[in-house]
């Protein structure tokens, strides 16, 4: 069976339930973090075209501050927590006590650099555990890299893999928005989590749904 | 918008895409990370082809079809036998290349961690193989490129989020 074939709506209910159990813990930490109440959307699980998950976050050009990790162990797959500038500048400043803290101010400081490489260390983390939990399924996250560079040239390295095998990809999308600015588009930060295909099995298996 | 084009339009290539330009249209591709993007271009007749290349070599797909513009070694073919039908002569033809940054930096000995450098490498074999000159390259590093090539002036335009624009 091809990689398209396999995938029902029971398999989407599956990734969709994933995408909330991992992003709930992980909006839950962002909340304790910040002091500050994160809501989050039913995550939408879709199989898109290359070109069409450059859409997914304002457009392959669109400067965003990003989070990648590889996800090794009985699951494989890439991870990525995709923030808007305005809202990873919000949180930093927040985080650091620095008002003045800006991810387009060159040279950007080294604190907050580290700051949200702690952020999407602690993000990533629940997310995963959480989704450990939840299979039973030993996966461990490499140590997330952090780039603040154009949404396709990040999330491009994450289609690598699923690049072998098809010109699709299963995207398990949560947004995340601070509580009050949920109407505003450009503010919504993204978890996008990518499965590898060889892993399908194994999520389906330990969910008993194979 | 980068470029000022002589009332031309921008024509759009997507990732693992490719197309064809003509005078006086310029073409495009955004959002470069690991991904190379490969100009092919006859100074002469004013045509160019770009290739938005993400994977160095097409054995390395394990699908039943595979979309050619995906890989270094099919995709610079096609192009080629794209531009003959065009009427470009393949002697003619030169190339500038951009991309195959290296966007996180990681201690993983996983392939695909390299996989940007491993397409810049492809790409130049494939140039070599097919007897085409590389004129110019603004490759690795660790940021994304958009790039637009002019065949008026047979000029690529690479913007990054940090250098800001530059020429080759």
């Amino acid at each position: 069976m091809t990689y398209n074939q396999k995938i029902t709506s029971l398999h989407l209910d599956v990734f969709k339930e994933i995408g909330n159990i991992g992003a709930a813990h992980a909006a839950t930490a962002l909340s304790n973090l910040l002091g500050k109440k994160i809501d989050m959307r039913v995550p939408k699980v879709e199989m898109v075209s290359f070109n069409d998950m450059m859409e997914l976050a304002g457009g392959s050009e669109n400067v965003v501050v990003g989070i990648y990790l590889r996800i090794e162990g009985d699951a494989e797959g890439s991870m990525f927590f995709i923030l808007p500038i305005e809202q990873a500048n919000r949180f930093i400043r927040r985080l650091i006590f620095d008002e003045s803290f800006d991810f387009k101010k060159r040279p950007v400081s080294e604190l907050g650099l580290s700051a949200m490489q702690e952020m999407g260390n602690i993000l990533s983390g629940s997310y995963l555990s959480a989704l450990s939990d939840f299979t039973n399924l030993k996966i461990y996250p490499t140590v997330p890299g952090l780039s603040v560079d154009m949404f396709g040239a990040i999330i491009s390295i994450g289609l690598i893999e699923l690049s072998h095998v098809s010109d699709n990809v299963i995207v398990i999308n949560t947004s995340i928005f601070e509580d009050g600015v949920e109407d505003q588009e450009t503010v919504r930060g993204h978890f996008f989590l990518l499965p590898d295909p060889d892993s399908f099995d194994a999520i389906f298996k330990a969910l008993g749904v194979s | 918008m980068m470029l000022n084009s002589s009332n031309g339009q921008v024509i759009k290539v997507g990732i693992a895409q490719m197309d064809v330009v003509k005078l006086p249209n310029t073409i495009r591709t955004s959002g470069l990370g690991s991904c190379v993007g490969v100009i092919l271009y006859d100074e002469s007749k004013k045509i160019a082809g770009l290739i938005h290349v993400m994977l160095p070599d097409s054995s390395l797909g394990r699908q039943e079809s595979i979309n050619v513009a995906k890989f270094a070694d099919t995709g610079i073919a096609a192009m080629i036998d794209l531009l003959k039908l065009e009427g470009v002569q393949k002697f003619k033809l030169k190339a500038k290349i951009a991309g195959g940054a290296q966007m996180f930096q990681f201690t993983s000995d996983k392939d695909s961690m390299r996989i940007g450098p491993r397409n810049v490498e492809a790409v130049k074999h494939e140039l070599k193989r097919h007897g085409i000159l590389l004129v110019a390259e603004d490759t690795g590093g660790n940021s994304g490129r958009t790039i637009e090539f002019n065949p008026a002036t047979s000029t690529l335009h690479i913007r990054t989020v940090n250098q800001g624009v530059s020429e080759i």
